[in-house]
C-alpha cells in the first residue's frame, strides 16, 4: 500500500461518521497513517454526506479530490458521490459500467443473522476493510474500541456481522482485494482538530470556556465538557455569543486563562467583547472556525472567508494577535502560543480555523507538550494599596492582578480611563493611553513567527499560502519537485501583526487560498510590496487540495 | 471598615441632586455593615449613570460593555466564589440591552447581587423610553406616548426561580441598606430593583413615587411564593418596597456541582497542568 481514498457516504443519522472513524482506527492498527474530512450538508437525517479517508505509509494531512474505493449507504449517494471515484475504483455495494463492483446486501444480511438490519454497517464495514487488505485482527479491535461502553449484545452483533462482511468478500470477491499489507507495529495519534484545540487549551492552562452552540467550533466545548471534571476545566453554555465572549472576559478578569469558540455568524456577535478585550487589556483568546458565509451561508462547509474580518475585528484601535494554524496537530500547539500572548500582551487572540480543520482528524508520530512552556504573565501589586490597573509602563503592559488576591484593587474599565481604572475626560491622559496600548503592538509583532519556508532555496514557482491549506499546497510542491518542476511554499501560520519578512524574488509567485477575494493575498501584497503572478482560489465549500492546486497550475 | 471607606477619588459625574447619591450611601453602608473588606469586594457593571457607580465604591471593579455585565459577573462568580460580586446596572442596561442575560441569568443562580437603578427612562441618552417606562408616558423619543407594555422584571425573576426579590427606594437610605445587606447575605442571585426618580428626564415627578410607595407591613411572609407573585406585579397605584420574595429554599449556585465534583473551590487555585499529566491524556488519543 502506498496510498488510498476511501469515501463512505449516505444519509445524515445512517453511520456514515461511524464506519469512517472505525476504518480509520483500523488504518492505524495496522500501521498506517489516515486523514479523514468531512463533507456534511447541514441537517440531521437525510440528505447526503461523505466521510473520507485517506490512507497511507506516511502521514499526508491533506483532503484529496478522487477516490479508489466508494461505499454508498443508500441509493442517492452513491449517484452524488460517484463522479469523485477513479475509473478503476472499487464500488462496494452495486455495480457500474466502468468501475469494478461488488454486490453487497448488507441489510439482507443483517437480518439473517440478528433479525433486523441495525447492524448493516458492519457487514459494510468489514467488506469495505477487506477490500482495503487489512487484517480482520485490526477489525475486530476497532470495532470492540468503538463501541466500548456500549451493550455486550451490540458488541457482540457488530463483531459478528464485521466479520461476515469481511468473510464474504474474501469468499466471493478475492479479485476485488488488495494484496494483505503488511502490518507495522507502531502506534500513532489519531486526533480531530476541535479534540487536538481542546487539549491545546487545557495543555495551556486553560481553565474556563463559554460557549455557543455553532457549526464547525462546538466540538471544542463538547470536548472540554466531556473532560471537564477530570481536568479541571469549567465549561458553560451561554444563551448567545455575546455572553459566551463576556463571559471569557470575565473569566479572565477573575485571572483565569479562558476562552470561547465560535463561527463566523458569533464571531461578528463577539466583535463588541473583543474591543472591550482590547480597551479593558483583558486576556482572550477567541478560536474562530470558518465557515463559508455570508450570513448562513453553508454552515457545515469549509472556506477561508474570516481573515480579514479577524484582523479588523472590534471597533476602535488596539493590538490583537491572529494565528492561523495548518493541522490538528499545529492547532494543539498554536493553543498554548495563543494563551500565552493573550496573557503577556493582556490583549485578545484569534485563532483562525475552519471546517476542515475542526472535523478533519490527522495523524501525528509525536505530540510534544514538551515544545511550549507555560508561564504567568501576572505582576506584583496585589499587595501593595497603591495598586494601578493601567500603569504607564516602558512597554505599554501595565502589571496584571487578581481580584481579591490582596489589598490591590483590579479596576478595569471599558471607558476611557486613567492608571486606576477609573473614567476619564482628560484628553492628554486619553492620547496617553491610546499610545500605551497601541505600544505593546511593537513587541507583539517581534514575537510573531515568521512565514515558513518550504523547499524554497532553488525554487522557481513559489505558492504562497496561510492557515489549513499548507498541507495540500506543500503536497502540490512536492508533486511538482517530482516531476522535475522546482517548486516551494511559502506558509503564514501567524499571520497578524504581519512579521517582518522578505519574500523570494522568483519567476512566479503564486497565492493559494480558500477564498474568492484574495484576503491574504491583498495584505501580503500591501505589506511586503510584492505582486503575484497568480492566484489560486477556493470558494466552493470544499477544501483546497493538491489535486486542485495542480490542475488550475495546468490552466 | 466604615462606610466611608469604601470612598475613592474619581469625580462623580452624576447630575447634581440624583437619587444615585442615596443608592451609593446605601451600597457603601451595607458593605460596612457587611463587615467587608474593598478586596473581597467585585462589582460589574455595563454602561449608563448607574453602572458608574464602581468609580465611586472603592472596590475591585470591571466596568465592561452596555447590558453584558451580568455575564461578565456570572464567570467572575464561577472563577472566584470568595468574592462578593455585585451587578450594578439600570433598567436600561440591564431589562433592555441585557435583557437575555438577566433572564438566563436568574436560571443560573450566580451568588450574586443585581442592583438595578429604576428609574423608567434612558438618561445618559437624554430622555427615551426604557423598558420600565409606562404606557402612555411620553418622552423626547416616544411622543406620543410609549406603546408597548412596562416589562414586569420583578415578576420575570421570581417565574424563573430567584430566590431572593427586594425592591428598594433611592429615597429612603435606611431601608435600602438594609436590602442591599440582605441582598448580599442571601446565597444566590438577589435582585434589589430600586425605585430611582430621574431628576433630568423622568416621566414621573418624585412627588408622584413619594405618593404610591409604601413599606410592606411587618407581618408581610416574605417566603409565601403566592402572596409574592401579587406583590412583584404592583404598581401604579401603590408601589410596595422591602423584601418580596425570599426562599426558605437553598439552591445550587452556577459553579457549585463543578466545586463539589472537582474539589476545587476557585479555580484561581489551579496551576497549570503538569507536562507529565498532558502527555499521559493524550496517549488517549493514540490507537
Amino acid at each position: 500500500m502506498t496510498e488510498l481514498g476511501i469515501l463512505i457516504c449516505g444519509a445524515a443519522g445512517q453511520g456514515v461518521q461511524t464506519i469512517g472513524s472505525i476504518l480509520a482506527r483500523i488504518a492505524l492498527k495496522s500501521g498506517h497513517c489516515a486523514f479523514t474530512w468531512q463533507d456534511n450538508e447541514s441537517r440531521i437525517r437525510g440528505g447526503s454526506n461523505g466521510y473520507a479517508i485517506r490512507i497511507s505509509d506516511r502521514i499526508h494531512n491533506a483532503p484529496l479530490s478522487v477516490f479508489d474505493a466508494l461505499l454508498p449507504l443508500d441509493a442517492k449517494s452513491r449517484t452524488k458521490y460517484l463522479p469523485f471515484l477513479k475509473r478503476d475504483g472499487v464500488l462496494i455495494g452495486g455495480e457500474e459500467p466502468g468501475f469494478r463492483g461488488m454486490a453487497l446486501d448488507s441489510a439482507s444480511i443483517s437480518v439473517r443473522k440478528t433479525g433486523r438490519p441495525f447492524f448493516s454497517n458492519a457487514v459494510s464495514l468489514g467488506a469495505l476493510a477487506a477490500v482495503l487488505g487489512f487484517d480482520e485482527e485490526a477489525v475486530l479491535a476497532s470495532v470492540s474500541e468503538e463501541f466500548a461502553g456500549k451493550t455486550a449484545d451490540l458488541v457482540r452483533n457488530n463483531l459478528e456481522l464485521a466479520t461476515e462482511g469481511f468473510r464474504l468478500v474474501l469468499e466471493r470477491h478475492r479479485d476485488l482485494c488488495r494484496p494483505k499489507a503488511a502490518k507495522q507495529d507502531v502506534r500513532r495519534y489519531l486526533i480531530s482538530g476541535a479534540d487536538a484545540c481542546a487539549m491545546g487549551a487545557w495543555a495551556a492552562g486553560c481553565r474556563f470556556m463559554a460557549a455557543y452552540p455553532m457549526s464547525p467550533s462546538t466540538g471544542v466545548i463538547t470536548a472540554l465538557s466531556k473532560a471537564g471534571n477530570e481536568l479541571r476545566v469549567f465549561t458553560e453554555q451561554a444563551e448567545d455569543e455575546i455572553a459566551a465572549v463576556n463571559m471569557a472576559i470575565g473569566a479572565s478578569f477573575a485571572g483565569v486563562r479562558s476562552m470561547t469558540a465560535t463561527s463566523g455568524g458569533g464571531f461578528a456577535l463577539m466583535c463588541e467583547a473583543l474591543s472591550l478585550a482590547g480597551m479593558t487589556e483583558t486576556p482572550l483568546v477567541v478560536v474562530l472556525a470558518q465557515r463559508p458565509g455570508p450570513a448562513t451561508g453553508l454552515p457545515t462547509r469549509t472556506e477561508q472567508g474570516d481573515l480579514l474580518f479577524a484582523v479588523h475585528s472590534g471597533h476602535g484601535e488596539f493590538a490583537k494577535a491572529v494565528l492561523a494554524p495548518p493541522d490538528a496537530g499545529e492547532l494543539f500547539h498554536a493553543m498554548a502560543r495563543a494563551f500565552d500572548l493573550a496573557e503577556k500582551y493582556q490583549t485578545p487572540v484569534v485563532v483562525l480555523t475552519d471546517q476542515l480543520l475542526m472535523d478533519s482528524t490527522v495523524t501525528l508520530d509525536a505530540f510534544d507538550p514538551g515544545r511550549f512552556r507555560n508561564q504567568s504573565h501576572y505582576g506584583d501589586g496585589s499587595q501593595d494599596q497603591g495598586y494601578q490597573r493601567y500603569r504607564f509602563t516602558g512597554s505599554g503592559v501595565s502589571p496584571m492582578i487578581r481580584p481579591g488576591s490582596g489589598p490591590g484593587l483590579a479596576c478595569c474599565d471599558s471607558d476611557e480611563h486613567d492608571e486606576d481604572g477609573h473614567i476619564t475626560e482628560n484628553l492628554e491622559m486619553r492620547a496617553r493611553m491610546v499610545e500605551k496600548r497601541l505600544g505593546k503592538l511593537k513587541a507583539l509583532q517581534a514575537e510573531i513567527a515568521p512565514p515558513e519556508s518550504y523547499r524554497i532555496s532553488d525554487a522557481e514557482i513559489v505558492l504562497v499560502c496561510w492557515g489549513s491549506s499548507r498541507n495540500a499546497t506543500a503536497e502540490a510542491v512536492d508533486e511538482m519537485r517530482q516531476h522535475g518542476r522546482k517548486a516551494g511554499m511559502i506558509h503564514f501560520a501567524e499571520i497578524w501583526p504581519l512579521p517582518d519578512f522578505v519574500l523570494p524574488d522568483v519567476p512566479s509567485l503564486i497565492f493559494v487560498e480558500g477564498n474568492a477575494m484574495g484576503q491574504m493575498e491583498g495584505l501580503v501584497r500591501s505589506k511586503y510590496g510584492v505582486t503575484f503572478s497568480g492566484s489560486i482560489r477556493k470558494y466552493d465549500g470544499l477544501p483546497v487540495d493538491a489535486g486542485f492546486i495542480l490542475g488550475r497550475l495546468a490552466r | 471598615m466604615k462606610a466611608d471607606d469604601f470612598r475613592t477619588r474619581a469625580e462623580n459625574q452624576w447630575c447634581p441632586g440624583c437619587p444615585n447619591f442615596g443608592i451609593l450611601a446605601a451600597l457603601r453602608g451595607a458593605l460596612a455593615v457587611c463587615g467587608l473588606r474593598p478586596e473581597q469586594v467585585c462589582l460589574v457593571s455595563g454602561i449608563g449613570q448607574a453602572a458608574k457607580m464602581p468609580h465611586y465604591v472603592r472596590a475591585n471593579f470591571f466596568n465592561g460593555l452596555h447590558g453584558r455585565a451580568l455575564p461578565v459577573a456570572e464567570a467572575v462568580c464561577a472563577v472566584n466564589s470568595d468574592l462578593k460580586v455585585v451587578v450594578v446596572t439600570g433598567d436600561g442596561d440591564c431589562y433592555g440591552e441585557g435583557g437575555n442575560h438577566f433572564l438566563h441569568a436568574v436560571r443560573r443562580n450566580p451568588d450574586l447581587a443585581l442592583i438595578v437603578h429604576d428609574n423608567q427612562i434612558y438618561g445618559l441618552t437624554k430622555g427615551q423610553a426604557s423598558p420600565t417606562t409606562d404606557v402612555g408616558d411620553r418622552t423626547r423619543l416616544q411622543f406620543e406616548g410609549v406603546e408597548s407594555e412596562p416589562m414586569k422584571p420583578l415578576a420575570i425573576a421570581l417565574l424563573h426561580g430567584c430566590g431572593f426579590i427586594a425592591r428598594g427606594y433611592a429615597g429612603d437610605i435606611p431601608q435600602l441598606t438594609d436590602l442591599i445587606a440582605d441582598a448580599f447575605r442571601h446565597r444566590g442571585f438577589s435582585l434589589v430593583d430600586v425605585v430611582q426618580p430621574c431628576i433630568s428626564w423622568g416621566t414621573h415627578a418624585v412627588g408622584w413615587y413619594a405618593e404610591r410607595l409604601y413599606r410592606l407591613p411587618p407581618d408581610y411572609d416574605p417566603s409565601d411564593y403566592q402572596s409574592a407573585s401579587e406583590k412583584v406585579l404592583e404598581w401604579k397605584d401603590r408601589i410596595p418596597t422591602g423584601i418580596l420574595y425570599r426562599s426558605k429554599e437553598s439552591k445550587a449556585c452556577f459553579g457549585d456541582r463543578f466545586r463539589g465534583e472537582t474539589g476545587c473551590r476557585n479555580l484561581t487555585d489551579l496551576e497549570f497542568p503538569a507536562k507529565r499529566t498532558v502527555s499521559e491524556i493524550l496517549e488517549r488519543f493514540k490507537v
